[in-house]
């Protein structure tokens, strides 16, 4: 792959280095916060709401109480004796660290059980009793728009992002937030276009399922917290937990080692406040590690729904676009409000379009909340709009492929926000992409009840601002490296980056590079990795680190009239007169960003754009429904590499998982609100024999002249085409359009039923 | 309600006192400090918490720990150098978070007991019951083959 033109003699940047913990995860020694057991610990189990909306008349923890073993149980009561509202999140103050007079969700949190014996703890959770007065619940986002049944009695934002602010005391809505964006006249356009399309596409609730589940441990004195975190924001939980006390954010301490994996789930706070006040209240360790049942109940990706309408010439040229967006949000906001926004600009696609028209609503409703998910919304956009695109093609009689050429949005034109597009290769990744499935080639479309077909689907997303990472640098007396940042390893290899990051700038070699894990006490502020922005922030950061480091030494050395080329152990040694001292580089990264007005224009959108493209080829079964992916190709603009295996895998692995998003995954409700199929052996997550035969993954020649040696996020970009890749492939196989997911046998054998 | 049971756990003699609901993962983790195996899902869905009992892999999370009374156990931490299957799964850069990664190691090991020389579809079904949510699946059936090989030669 191509190289930055920054590369050295020793060149660290682009080297496939394997994960420098390989040693320790190949071997079981990694350290995750699920290993962790601290001297007189106690454990915490959850009792949690059955009910989806309700008052709580009655709760009677009594029974649990005198269990032998039971150290103690909690509720609310107990919690606001310490804090008096006691309620979190990032982007509304809305979730109590344990139900406050009323649930509005099935799982909710309502008491804790404290034992050392985490088995006598669960037994007596069963042993809790709750009445409830139900009340009527909602949870459809379009019905939440205009319901009766009101989740939240008045709306309490947080204060940290100010296009939020207005919406305090809002009562009578669950309307979290309305994006809005208009650009261009779509009104006149649409009446003028000679044809107009109109879809609407569904998506439905899924979770993230790392299998280190959620877990936190808290350990306290009388003026200080530690908190032991599986987290991929320990910087944010600091501050909220430090919120949440009126405690100085130097008296909380936030350590997180490495993530069995976290796709979105271990953001902002989830189980940290409870861990925190229990340990504060009991005085002992406390530890609260969810069961992948629990997980369910926690943290989940959005339901959504999509209208989408174009408007497109006599030349199939698309003239205007009109997206309205609801975002099922669940019972807590979590950062769906972000979503709403940060990915609703994006709507439109990747296409150059003059007038548009965008609404996107955050919705609460009496559902498990939902929160980021790899990828911030952007697939489901991209599953409506390029299923959309797809389908205008096709009744215009225009290859897809073509059509979407004759559209694309070019590298310095605007987009929907009015920011130009730069260091966007979208025209590259959709070529490749088909290039890689021979689009346009004959193949064979199989025989009887075994059709194949081939569908295309191409997304793009704007990395998450304005936002800010910090990181130092230290170069020991030895010459070795030591790199502290905020930013978390979760499996996406970030340790390794950033000491090869490290290295090429020192000049060292990765391997000699230590990456000190989050600990908030020790590394500096970063806001929290996620949205694939930590490669580019995080690492912008280290790279300036690392500069400043070396412009130290080189000042050091001209200081002791030393030649340039001497060995960093040399320039110490003579500075110090024998081996001591060390010289710390400090890097603080924050690109520019300018807010959207009110009709969500502004020239500076995002400090990059990450752009993925998905072609498959498909077999369907019609006796069956059965949707088989044989070749998947994901195709991706990451800028320049820093490591290109492990691009890669992130790659392939995001495409795998969104390939369980796509064909099975689902997270099934009553009309109870009652979950169905809580646990891995009836919520299916992507195995081995889901493994289409042939995979091929490519990262296109590209640079992005803002990010660290030419580089920028990879970690969601693969998500993107997956849904409406194999959508449109199955229409090509087929014949028939599915517009929800996921594509079951089932879904696909009805709709077969129906077109015949 | 406990009671002393004597095993072998990676190639030595030990005994623990086990009360009748504790399963193999639970005492390993807290009477020999062994972290290796995880319980992950809790139902013997992921493979998370495998461990070989007399040379079979069992689901830990429910495998009780009575049973393991005169049997030899072995965990990811039987060895303090990486074998041929881990060296493999390094150089093929078959794990991303590394929270299955155990498992995966220790079914493998029993892959190639059984097949020396699997094909891939040996592998894929072989390796079903083991997931990986980042889904490191492609690079797992390349380091399979590659510890084949690995052992082939040694």
């Amino acid at each position: 792959m191509k190289r930055a033109a920054h590369s050295t003699e020793t060149p660290q940047v682009g080297r496939s280095v394997p994960r420098l913990e390989s040693w320790l995860k190949v071997m079981g020694r990694a350290e995750y916060v699920h290993n962790l057991r601290l001297p007189g610990m106690l454990y915490g189990k959850i009792f949690r709401s059955s009910v989806a909306h309700g008052r709580i008349k009655r709760l009677d923890v009594s029974a649990a109480q005198r269990v032998a073993g039971v150290y103690r149980v909690i509720t609310a009561k107990e919690i606001r004796e310490l804090i008096a509202e006691p309620y979190y999140g990032p982007a509304f103050h809305d979730q109590p660290i344990l139900a406050i007079d009323k649930v509005r969700h099935v799982g909710e949190p309502v008491a804790v059980v404290l034992a050392s014996d985490p088995h006598v703890a669960e037994e007596a959770v069963h042993l809790i009793e709750a009445e409830y007065d139900e009340l009527p619940a909602v949870y459809d986002e379009i019905e939440a728009m205009t319901s009766k049944a009101i989740v939240h009695d008045a709306l309490k934002p947080a204060g940290t992002f100010p296009d939020l602010k207005h919406l305090k005391g809002r009562t009578n809505t669950n309307i979290a937030l309305e994006f809005r964006l208009r650009r261009g006249n779509p009104e006149k356009a649409f009446a003028a276009a000679p044809r107009v399309f109109e879809h609407r596409f569904r998506t439905q609730q899924v979770m993230h399922t790392p299998l280190e589940p959620l877990v936190s441990v808290a350990e306290s004195t009388e003026s200080s917290l530690t908190i032991h975190t599986a987290s991929q924001s320990p910087s944010f939980v600091r501050i909220e937990i430090a919120r949440l006390l009126g405690w100085p954010e130097n008296r909380v301490r936030v350590r997180v080692p490495f993530l069995g994996g976290g796709f979105g789930a271990k953001l902002y706070i989830k189980l940290e406040a409870l861990v925190a006040v229990l340990s504060l209240i009991t005085r002992k360790p406390v530890k609260v590690s969810l069961t992948m049942e629990e997980q369910f109940f926690t943290i989940t990706k959005h339901a959504s729904t999509f209208r989408i309408k174009s408007g497109v010439d006599k030349d199939g040229r698309l003239v205007a676009r009109e997206c309205e967006v609801w975002w099922n949000g669940g019972a807590y906001a979590d950062i769906g409000p972000r979503v709403t926004q940060k990915s609703g600009f994006t709507a439109p696609g990747p296409y150059d379009i003059e007038n548009v028209a965008i609404d996107s609503y955050a919705l609460y409703t009496n559902l498990p909340p939902a929160g980021a998910l790899r990828g911030f919304g952007i697939p489901q956009l991209v599953w409506a709009y390029e299923s959309h695109t797809d389908l205008i093609a096709r009744e215009l009689g225009i290859d897809p492929v073509e059509f979407r050429r004759k559209n694309l949005l070019r590298e310095g034109r605007p987009q929907a926000t009015g920011t130009r597009m730069q260091d966007a290769a979208i025209e590259k990744v959709l070529e490749r992409a088909a290039a890689l499935i021979d689009w346009g080639k004959p193949f064979d479309r199989g025989t009887g009840t075994l059709r194949k077909g081939r569908g295309i689907a191409i997304g793009f997303k704007a990395c998450i601002a304005n936002t800010t990472s910090l990181a130092a640098v230290n170069v020991n007396a030895d010459g070795s490296c030591t790199v502290y940042t905020s930013c978390v390893d979760m499996g996406q290899g970030s340790d390794t980056a950033m000491a090869q990051i490290a290295g090429e700038v020192l000049q060292i070699p990765t391997e000699a590079v230590t990456v000190v894990h989050s600990d908030t006490d020790v590394t500096p502020f970063d806001m929290a990795t996620l949205g694939s922005r930590s490669l580019f922030h995080s690492g912008n950061a280290v790279r300036l680190a690392a500069e400043d480091a070396l412009k130290k030494i080189s000042q050091l050395k001209s200081e002791l009239q030393l030649p340039a080329n001497t060995a960093i152990a040399d320039v110490f040694r003579k500075k110090y007169g024998m081996r001591a001292g060390s010289v710390t580089g400090v890097g603080n990264f924050i690109p520019p960003y300018t807010p959207p007005d009110e009709n969500g224009q502004t020239d500076n959108a995002t400090p990059f754009w990450m752009v993925g493209a998905t072609a498959v080829e498909v077999e369907v079964d019609t006796e069956t429904g059965r949707v088989q992916v044989r070749r998947l190709v994901n195709v991706a603009d990451v800028g320049t590499p820093i490591n290109p295996r492990i691009v890669e895998t992130q790659l392939s692995g995001g495409a795998i998982m969104q390939l369980g998003f796509t064909l099975f995954e689902k997270m099934v409700f009553d009309r109870q609100g009652q979950l169905r199929n809580a646990s891995l052996a009836e919520y299916k997550i992507p195995g081995f024999l889901d493994l289409p035969a042939d995979i091929v993954n490519e990262a296109v020649v590209a640079e992005q002249r803002s990010g660290p040696f030419g580089a920028k996020g990879v970690g969601e970009t693969a998500t993107f085409g997956v849904s409406p890749a194999i959508a449109n492939a199955v229409h090509d196989a087929v014949g028939v359009r599915l517009t929800e997911l996921p594509l079951t046998p089932e879904a696909v054998y009805m709709k077969l039923q129906e077109a015949k | 309600m406990r009671r002393e049971i004597q095993f072998r756990l990676n190639g030595q003699a030990v005994s623990a006192q086990v009360a009748p609901h504790e399963t193999l993962v639970e005492v390993l983790r807290d009477e020999f400090g062994l972290l290796g195996a995880r319980e992950s899902c809790g139902q013997g869905m992921c493979g998370c918490c495998t461990v070989l009992v007399d040379g079979r892999a069992v689901s830990g999370c429910l495998y009780l720990a009575t049973l393991a009374e005169n049997s030899e156990i072995q965990t990811v931490e039987s060895t303090t150098e990486p074998d041929a299957v881990q060296q493999a799964f390094i150089e093929a850069s078959a794990f991303q978070c590394g929270f299955c990664t155990p498992g995966f190691v220790l079914m493998t090991r029993q892959l190639l007991d059984e097949h020396p020389d699997p094909d891939e579809d040996t592998i894929r079904h072989y390796l079903s019951g083991n997931l990986c949510r980042c889904a490191a699946y492609p690079e797992i059936i390349e380091a399979v083959k590659l510890a084949a090989k690995k052992r082939r030669k040694s």
